[in-house]
């Protein structure tokens, strides 16, 4: 391809570090962390925590960067069945990693149930993969600070208020012990995104005061319940259709886009409305989430972001960021901006795999101790999303403060669920899962 | 012996069925000089396309060294005799290509049926659904009213020809390289089948300077002389064989060669074959010679693994495009060009879940 191609032609090996990472206080990371920085030459091993399809990409891109020395060393998950499965995917895929990558999990270090990311966390690691269902991420990720580890978590980090401030807790503590840490809220190192937000913030269409972030699609996988299990294993198994486990895929999903709107405001909305509910996949196996939402949030400066996501199939389907200015137009997503006097601007450089980048950033980091971490940001955007989904389910105008200091939480107790635990929430005599109904929800 | 009878007498019901059947589109023939343009309607008769007679005959495939742009992979040039066949007149379209797609849910609402084994070989895998970021971009730049079907992988492709197969009892298939060259040259030898100017693109074909960075509805622009469109640009178009560089020479100064016994059989999942270039290119590689090939980057962007089988999240420029040949091979052949061909790809296909998504195909 020439010069001139569009995007995705990937050259990620030469793709200049973001400057987002600098240096760290070195005073401070040397006297409190020694494990969390590694010299080049240093193993870095790794346990992935969440064995599922995002997981196992994840872990591929961990095995894929070339920092230095790195190790697949323990596994973790629910279920033995699917962290066997992902174990055979990365080990089908081990000719394409580099020589520094060893991928050495026996059976003695793959760990199954729901305390089994202790186990993965204290058997010897430097880093951490977190990819277990959203619900589990804030203890999860607290356990994984605890013990000083550097610490690649996925998106969304929590379900409810509390589980963001404990997340946030835990980001404070991380920072004094200098443990790096990634989200993967992979837009922010994807290049087209970083040069279009950067001219928008620059100025290029003017003031924004008016963005939209769509994802409408067809909707996820749904995973059948297994003879002889318990509630609480189904719920774990097919965790998308409850929201203590998923947030809904307004927090599971579409947190994507509307990350991309707070990124460019460089900040939170601060009240919103909005509406949602379940049109067509109302069957029992859907559990009690939402197949449509639509929210308006108000930031501060008084712009209004719209955001729309939906999982029904053959209907309109968008994954997409928009913002309109006072000077012109830009589509976000596809990196063209428009505005109303002079040229038309399209990103044209090279925009590298970023679910590659997002390691490739976070391995430069640990090796070279920059100051990396993500969580702040990560979190306040899942609270955006959270904080959509409280507006749809209740139906109420909230105010950011509400949303923030809320008190309910989904699954109280979780550090303590076993198989055998009831479930937060429980069907009723037919099967049916309570449902929110704007209007009378307590949804915060 | 149960299961000998049970198969001679589906063998024996389908040879009923096909002695039978008179084609209202003028579309069967059982020698070449009874070879006519056809209309095949789809399953979903609301939608249907154009297949036309491409005469047997020998070629010079590949470019001369003199070739403006040429590719050392498109030499040494070497004679190949061809076969006759009908091919799409135009790429296969979203139409098209969507009544395959749309068979998954009801399929997997289904569960997995029961395949009895001496079946085993009439049985289908449908596509998952795409990575939705996929799904918006290709939305964007047209999708229904006859755009060209793209970022499918091969396999996908192929699986969409037996599917088709199956549905109408014609034998489809995707083209083999040396077909798709000898169909693209249209008995012409110039770098294009309307000669050596890349500026008389804009009239033939979609590239990156005339496209506005998108594939368009097939059947715009001029056809080539033996009528077919968009064999230059708009999708590439995948064709049966794994992309050898070199592999020309192993058959140069041996006289005219079979296109069969040309074919490369892929034993890898990446390169395959691509053909005819895209609006995603320059016009060099739009050229009838030119050769191009599938890259594991075209599912960068796809952020589970194992990563998808049926689609790519980045190659909006890939289509393809139907042959059906005048001599029917014998059924175990013909799982040859329908079939995933690696390891890797036959387990994938067929791991627990997807089995719930294949399915026996009823005409």
């Amino acid at each position: 391809m020439s010069d001139k191609s569009p995007p995705r032609q990937s050259s990620r090996r030469s793709f200049i570090k973001q400057s987002t990472a600098t240096v760290a206080g070195a005073s401070l990371a040397a006297s409190i962390a020694s494990r969390a920085h590694a010299a080049s030459t240093d193993e870095i091993k790794c346990a992935l925590i969440g064995c599922g399809g995002r997981g196992t990409g994840a872990v591929t891109q961990f095995l894929s960067t070339t920092n230095g020395p790195i190790r697949l060393y323990a596994m973790a998950d629910a279920y033995k069945d699917r962290l066997e499965d992902s174990l055979n995917n990365i080990q089908r895929g081990a000719k394409g990693y580099p020589e520094t990558s060893k991928v050495d999990v026996p059976e003695e270090r793959r760990f199954v149930g729901l305390d089994a990311y202790k186990k993965a966390i204290d058997c010897g690691v430097d880093m951490v993969i977190l990819t277990t269902p959203p619900g589990f991420r804030p203890l999860q990720f607290e356990y994984a600070v605890k013990q000083g580890k550097n610490i690649f978590s996925e998106k969304p980090v929590a379900t409810d208020a509390p589980g963001i401030r404990r997340f946030l807790a835990a980001v404070q503590e991380a920072k004094k012990k200098n443990l790096k840490v990634g989200i993967g809220l992979q837009r922010h190192h994807q290049a087209s995104y970083i040069e279009t937000i950067k001219r928008l913030q620059d100025g290029a269409i003017g003031d924004i005061n008016f963005m939209r972030a769509y994802w409408d699609g067809g909707g996820v996988w749904v995973r059948p319940r297994q003879p002889g299990m318990t509630e609480m294993q189904y719920q774990v198994l097919n965790w998308y259709y409850f929201t203590w486990m998923c947030g809904d895929h307004i927090v599971e999903q579409h947190i994507h886009n509307i990350d991309v709107c707070n990124w460019l405001k460089g900040t939170h909305p601060i009240a919103a409305q909005g509406q949602g509910g379940r049109q067509v996949r109302t069957a029992k196996e859907y559990g009690q989430i939402f197949d449509h939402h639509s929210i308006e949030f108000t930031y501060a400066d008084g712009s209004t972001m719209i955001s729309q996501c939906r999982h029904i199939k053959d209907c309109y389907n968008s994954v997409s960021e928009h913002a309109h200015g006072s000077k012109g137009y830009c589509n976000i997503s596809g990196a063209v901006i428009e505005p109303k006097e002079g040229e038309k601007w399209r990103f044209r450089g090279s925009n590298p795999n970023p679910y590659q980048v997002e390691h490739d950033d976070l391995q430069n980091a640990i090796r070279n101790n920059l100051d990396y971490n993500e969580g702040e940001y990560g979190a306040m955007s899942t609270m955006t999303a959270i904080y959509g989904r409280m507006a749809s389910y209740s139906g109420k105008l909230i105010r950011w403060d509400d949303a923030f200091n809320s008190k309910l939480s989904l699954a109280p107790g979780i550090d303590d669920y076993t198989w055998d635990t009831a479930a937060p929430v429980q069907p009723d005599a037919d099967g049916f899962y309570p449902v929110p109904m704007p209007g009378s929800t307590q949804s915060y | 012996m149960l299961v000998m009878k049970t198969s001679w007498i589906v063998a024996m019901a389908m040879w009923v069925g096909c002695a039978a059947m008179t084609w209202a589109d003028g579309g069967d023939a059982s020698a070449p000089e009874q070879m006519k343009p056809y209309e095949q309607k789809m399953p979903d008769a609301s939608v249907s396309f154009r297949m036309t007679p491409i005469p047997g005959g020998s070629y010079t495939m590949g470019s001369p060294e003199a070739e403006e742009k040429r590719g050392d992979d498109e030499g040494p040039q070497i004679e190949v005799k061809i076969e006759p066949f009908w091919m799409g007149v135009c790429e296969v379209t979203w139409d098209e290509y969507d009544q395959f797609l749309e068979q998954y849910s009801p399929a997997k609402d289904a569960g997995a049926q029961p395949i009895p084994p001496e079946r085993q070989v009439d049985a289908v895998s449908l596509p998952t659904p795409p990575y939705e970021l996929a799904i918006s971009i290709l939305q964007e730049m047209g999708r229904k009213g006859g755009y060209p079907a793209a970022d499918m992988t091969q396999l996908a492709a192929k699986q969409y020809t037996k599917w088709l197969s199956k549905k109408t009892g014609r034998f489809y298939r995707l083209p083999t390289e040396a077909e798709w060259e000898y169909a693209c040259r249209a008995g012409t030898t110039t770098a294009y089948s309307f000669g050596d100017d890349p500026a008389q693109l804009k009239d033939y074909g979609w590239d990156w300077d005339n496209s506005g960075e998108k594939y368009h509805k097939v059947g715009q622009l001029k056809p080539n002389p033996w009528g077919l469109y968009d064999m230059h640009g708009n999708v590439a178009e995948w064709c049966l064989d794994q992309y050898v560089p070199d592999h020309y020479a192993k058959f140069a100064g041996k006289g005219a060669v079979a296109e069969k016994d040309l074919i490369a059989w892929p034993t890898e999942e990446y390169p395959r074959v691509v053909r005819g270039g895209s609006w995603y290119q320059d016009p060099d590689k739009l050229r009838s010679a030119a050769r191009t090939h599938s890259e594991k980057d075209w599912k960068v962007q796809d952020p589970q693994r194992p990563k998808s089988i049926w689609h790519h999240t980045d190659a909006f420029w890939v289509g393809f495009r139907l042959v059906r040949p005048l001599t029917v091979p014998s059924p175990e052949e013909q799982q040859k060009y329908w079939e995933p061909d690696t390891e890797d790809l036959k387990q994938l296909m067929l791991r627990k879940g997807d089995k719930e998504i294949r399915v026996l195909i009823e005409k």
